[in-house]
């Protein structure tokens, strides 16, 4: 008992401080639907990212993750509250962020090479760099002998490998992440998370991943959000201690994981359980 | 737990059955690709000959309906010796001119349009319902205000093959653009497109299979257009030659015409299809068509 309250230590929500990588404080955000009604998609939200941290949010579907993301890019804007990254009021779409995102959003007409080169190019980096760089970082994903390939001649998992190299090539100082490897098989998965640490530890970025896999979040985070069923604000957040580097496949029989999986996941099920509740009695 | 692997002798003889196997269904695929030839000539032959027949037996009214070998005379006869409007490959090269600026000028003004429309909603608010009511003009009847307003020359056929044109190319290319994945344009957004880049780079791209399948009809009606236009009224061109035809009740001429026309059609409609293959060769090939 005494080893889990430490290893999942569940902290106060607080004012986040100026200089956090990412700072959400107090936002609501109000979706117009199509008939002109208001629904709200995210209500009285709070949540901090320090410079360097590795976040997880975790929460029933359609809580409003995917737009906690979307407020951080600047894609949308809070309808009351404020977003900061890196210290400034999000104005414009940031050069410093990343986005993996939940669909396949490659460019389905470029090659692998084309893909990846994409982020320097539109940056106006010129041809040559930008082409040796997205080599060297489709060799690193391991797809050096793909770079011809478009994206349809390409496995589910490789496309997400490419996806990673696309947005890995920028170096964004935050790294946004919308479940990017739920369509993946375990296997794949796991070597995945474990390219992901490596690629986080050596860039120093700050990450935000959203996920529904409540150990997947365990495994990577130093803190994990736990949302309400929508409109989704944050219910719990907590520390995860366990020490690094971590290796993805031998964490999850880790006697301490387990204790504070089991912490988090009593939190997490009412609301898994009450999202689906509403589901079914508004009928999607 | 033990590993279990299949014996190798056996591994052997399935791959020689595999191989039977394909050298048979390689057989079978082919025989059945010279069948459909076989089928489609015999069906012309069979066609052709009841035409002539009937028409040499007076079933079918030469007078009106022509016969294949009729049709043939006056093909050679322009080939050999020209047409009352001077040499054939004359009539031929205006009207596909003609079609040619039409199909030109209207595609890249349709799909000018499209993307700024699908780009913008105001403008496209404001200009759907001006759109709307031009398209429902019978656009036909805009081939007499163009000969009276630009006469008998060139222009007044160009204008009619470009209004063919621009509304089929407009309506695509603008649904094009309204359908582009919004997560792919995030996506290029978050890499660091202007938004310049982000309609050079990924709208035209993912509007490209739209604006192609549209030009597959839009030259048709190019051709079409082109061809009124100088039927209502002209000095060169295949649709004079048609209304000549028709003015001295020769059904041989109107046939004739009509064949060189819809060659023109497929000739042209065949390197459409090579550039679409050439444009899109990243799309993916229809489940059928894999693996052959
Ligand atoms: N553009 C939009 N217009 C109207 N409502 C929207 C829009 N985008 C999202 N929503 C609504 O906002 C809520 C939150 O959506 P969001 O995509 O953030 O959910 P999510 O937590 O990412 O879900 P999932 O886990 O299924 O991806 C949902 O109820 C959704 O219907
Ligand atoms: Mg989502």
């Amino acid at each position: 008992m005494q080893l889990q309250t430490m290893a999942a230590e569940k902290l106060s929500p607080a004012a986040p401080p100026a200089d956090a990588a990412i700072a959400i404080d107090d936002v609501t955000l109000r979706f117009v639907t199509p008939d002109g009604h208001m629904m709200t998609a995210i209500r009285d939200f709070t949540m901090t990212v320090a410079r360097g941290e590795f976040a997880c949010v975790v929460g029933p579907t359609g809580c409003g993750k995917s737009t906690t993301l979307n407020l951080v890019t600047g894609l949308l804007r809070p309808t009351t509250g404020n977003v900061r990254v890196m210290g400034n009021p999000v104005t414009e779409i940031s050069r410093d962020i990343g986005f993996v995102f939940q669909s396949d959003a490659l460019f389905p007409w470029r090659s692998v090479i084309d893909n990846v080169a994409a982020g320097p190019l539109y940056r106006g980096t010129p041809k040559a760099e930008a082409y040796e760089r997205a080599r060297d970082w489709i060799a690193r994903v391991g797809l050096a002998r793909f770079e011809k390939h478009y994206p349809h001649q390409l496995s589910g998992g490789m496309r997400k490998r490419v996806a990673l190299a696309q947005t890995f090539i920028n170096q964004p100082k935050i790294l946004l992440m919308d479940e990017p490897f739920s369509a993946l098989d375990m296997q794949t998965r796991t070597a995945m998370q474990d390219e992901l640490l490596d690629l986080w530890s050596e860039q120093k970025s700050s990450v935000v991943f959203v996920t529904h896999d409540l150990e997947e979040a365990v495994a990577l985070a130093d803190k994990v959000y736990v949302l309400t069923a929508g409109p989704g604000t944050v219910k719990s957040v907590y520390r995860i201690d366990l020490p690094r580097p971590r290796v993805m496949a031998d964490i999850r029989y880790d006697p301490k994981f387990i204790e504070i999986a089991k912490v988090i996941w009593s939190d997490l099920r009412e609301e898994v359980q009450l999202g689906q509740n509403r589901g079914l009695q508004t009928g999607h | 737990m033990t590993a279990i692997s299949p014996a190798a002798d056996r591994a052997a003889t399935r791959e020689t059955s595999i191989a039977v196997a394909e050298a048979r269904a390689k057989a079978r695929l082919h025989r059945r690709h010279a069948l459909v030839i076989g089928l489609r000539l015999a069906i012309l032959v069979v066609f052709l000959a009841l035409w002539e027949l009937g028409a040499d037996y007076n079933f079918i009214d030469p007078f009106f309906f022509s016969s294949p070998s009729g049709i043939w005379e006056q093909i050679w006869s322009w080939v050999t010796e020209g047409t009352s409007q001077g040499p054939l490959w004359l009539q031929i090269y205006v009207t596909l001119e003609e079609t040619f600026l039409g199909f030109v000028i209207g595609a890249l003004g349709g799909i000018a349009a499209g993307i700024i429309l699908g780009r913008n909603r105001l403008l496209a608010d404001v200009f759907s319902i001006y759109i709307k009511i031009a398209n429902s003009v019978p656009r036909v009847v805009l081939g007499s205000v163009f000969i009276i307003a630009l006469g008998l020359g060139m222009a007044s056929k160009v204008a009619l093959a470009v209004v063919m044109v621009f509304f089929v190319v407009f309506a695509n290319a603008f649904q094009g653009v309204r359908e582009a994945d919004r997560s792919m344009i995030a996506n290029a957004q978050i890499l660091g497109a202007s938004p310049f880049q982000i309609t050079t780079t990924v709208i035209i791209p993912s509007a490209m299979s739209w604006i192609l399948a549209s030009l597959h009809v839009s030259f048709g009606f190019a051709l079409v257009g082109a061809v009124v236009g100088e039927f209502l009224g002209a000095k060169q061109g295949m649709g004079l030659l048609i209304s000549t035809a028709q003015g001295a009740f020769n059904a041989n001429g109107v046939f004739a015409a009509m064949i060189i026309l819809a060659v023109m059609a497929l000739v042209v409609e065949f390197i459409i299809t090579r550039f679409e293959n050439y444009v899109v060769k990243w799309r993916p090939a229809p489940f059928n068509e894999q693996g052959a």
